[in-house]
């Protein structure tokens, strides 16, 4: 079976007395040497400098929190039915009471753990998520030397509430378009006076 | 009795009723039911998702039924002509039955322990309209604890009035009931009693939302993170055949066996269902069957030889000579 034509026959044929000598091949390979010192480097000094990247670039995770600083996500478990790969792994807590201000919903998620190594950055896991909870940034996940270091817990994962990330590029228009229907509004929380105003019979 | 549904003929006992005759056909043609239960006497005739047109009433009198019918409460006539699937009218009004049932229902799936097994998807998702059109705000309830078993969610419920038949017909003292009328209609014990009967428990397997959940599973795991188990034990008070919702060697849940139609083969007592969380107090008997487009199976490869197998006869039709097979 041939795939390509790239396929060359190997020989033991003897060399010429000019491929003996090697000063022309010497020569010829210090001239490539010597021109690429005229070339653009294609290298980049990292981290001093950075590449562009895409906008829509699909680095480490984030889990957001809503504009009173609760958590938004609660455990529902799509984005680890989604991930391809099977590196979310969570639990589930009750919140009690008094804890409104920390979590957004009934329940939440009391571990919430991506194998980084695993991970594929694909971004199905931020496509499943219902609640806007979790988001692939622009961050990368920084090298470590224990394999143990790449699992991520909610302590890396979550936003710290003082250093907010933007995740606006993110949002496309059609999860825009949804928040706005009436009467799907996922995203708010459930306020009976709110609506009762709205709707004087 | 001869009956036709769908195009099928097939031949009944007398006071057979259209669902029945429809189920003996197959899945196909067989209308969804949220309140009817086949082991439960006088449940259906509530919530209208059954609903089927006949077309033919009978041989005798071949005049069509005006309106829908619930074929959970109809009884067939020889020579009655049924089209459940094939008509549209029957599809979009189904999707009105469904709309209804939805007004009044919290988008709660994520935080919800039924999810992945809940009729209520299915049927939206089978039937229903991608958004909805209701902009009030939907019913609320005081929360009441019903005992330290069963949990209720009474935003969730349907009225499908089940849990209060299986009450009445599989415990001796029903303490609950629906109280109130309407949209003021909900589930309740009266002044807070607590249900703790032997086969009590048996309201979660028949509640068809996550109304009634159990309460020793509540936010333990996703319905499709566990894997489920058939497995039996020596119990005096009931059949001892159940089903283990397991993760890892953890025995999480304890439920009835389902059958296709999502019904309870068996009903199960309380100190199998809530007490018996060892793998030891268990005879296991294999995984359960699962269809591969419920949730539940996702992620489980107990049919990979199966699959092999599969995709081995089609390369054999195609006359594809397999990697291993090749000189």
């Amino acid at each position: 079976m041939q795939l390509t034509n790239r396929k060359v026959v190997v020989s033991n044929k003897e060399q010429s007395f000019a491929e003996r000598l090697y000063l022309p091949a010497i020569a010829k390979g210090m001239i490539i040497t010597a021109s690429h010192l005229f070339k653009k480097p294609p290298t980049i000094m990292y981290p001093e400098k950075k590449r562009p990247i895409a906008p829509v670039y699909r680095g480490q995770h984030v889990l957001k929190r809503d504009e009173n600083g609760a958590e938004r996500c609660t455990s529902c478990g799509m984005c680890a039915v989604a991930c391809p790969a099977e590196a979310i792994t969570m639990t589930s807590g009750e919140r009690k009471k008094g804890e409104e201000h920390l979590y957004r919903e009934e329940k939440y998620a009391a571990t919430y753990e991506i194998d980084m190594l695993r991970c594929i950055f694909c971004g199905l896991c931020e496509e499943a998520c219902p609640k806007e909870a979790i988001f692939l940034t622009d961050r990368l996940v920084d090298a470590q030397f224990e394999r143990k270091d790449f699992i991520y817990g909610k302590d890396k994962l979550v936003e710290k509430i003082d250093a907010r990330i933007d995740v606006t590029k993110r949002q496309t228009q059609a999860v825009l378009d949804f928040k706005k229907l009436p009467g799907l509004k996922h995203n708010e929380l459930f306020d009976a006076k709110k609506l009762n105003k709205g709707h004087k019979h | 009795m001869k009956v036709t549904i769908d195009g099928i003929e097939i031949d009944v006992p007398k006071g057979t009723t259209i669902l029945q005759a429809a189920r003996m056909i197959g899945a196909e043609v067989a209308p969804p039911t949220m309140c009817y239960y086949s082991s439960l006497k006088t449940s259906g005739g509530y919530c209208r998702t059954c609903i089927v047109k006949v077309t033919q009433g009978s041989t005798a009198n071949p005049t069509p039924m005006p309106k829908p019918v619930a074929s959970c409460r109809t009884e067939v006539m020889d020579g009655m002509v049924v089209e459940n699937t094939i008509n549209k009218d029957v599809l979009e009004a189904r999707k009105g039955v469904v709309e209804f049932l939805l007004m009044n229902h919290p988008l709660d799936c994520p935080v919800c322990d039924q999810a992945g097994e809940c009729h209520l998807q299915d049927l939206g998702y089978e039937h229903g309209a991608a958004t909805t059109r209701y902009e009030f705000p939907r019913r609320e309830f005081e929360k009441i604890d019903i005992g330290k078993y069963v949990q209720l969610h009474m935003t969730r419920c349907i009225m499908c009035f089940r849990c209060v038949k299986v009450a009445e017909q599989l415990t001796d003292n029903r303490v609950h009931g629906v109280m109130h009328r309407g949209d003021a209609a909900e589930i309740s014990t009266y002044i807070e009693n607590v249900i703790e009967n032997d086969f009590s428990g048996n309201v979660i397997d028949v509640c068809p939302v996550g109304a009634l959940t159990d309460k020793t599973f509540r936010f333990k795991s996703r319905v499709w993170f566990t894997k489920p188990v058939d497995a039996t034990c020596d119990c005096k008070k009931c059949s001892g055949k159940v089903r283990l919702w397991m993760k890892g060697e953890e025995v999480l849940r304890v439920t009835a066996r389902k059958d296709q139609w999502g019904e309870a083969e068996e009903f199960i007592c309380n100190t199998c269902r809530f007490e018996r969380k060892n793998t030891s107090d268990w005879k296991t008997e294999g995984p359960s069957p699962i269809h591969k487009s419920s949730v539940i199976s996702q992620n489980h490869y107990e049919n990979l030889n199966e699959l092999k197998v599969k995709i081995m006869k089609q390369q054999k039709a195609l006359g594809f000579t397999p990697f291993d097979k090749r000189p």
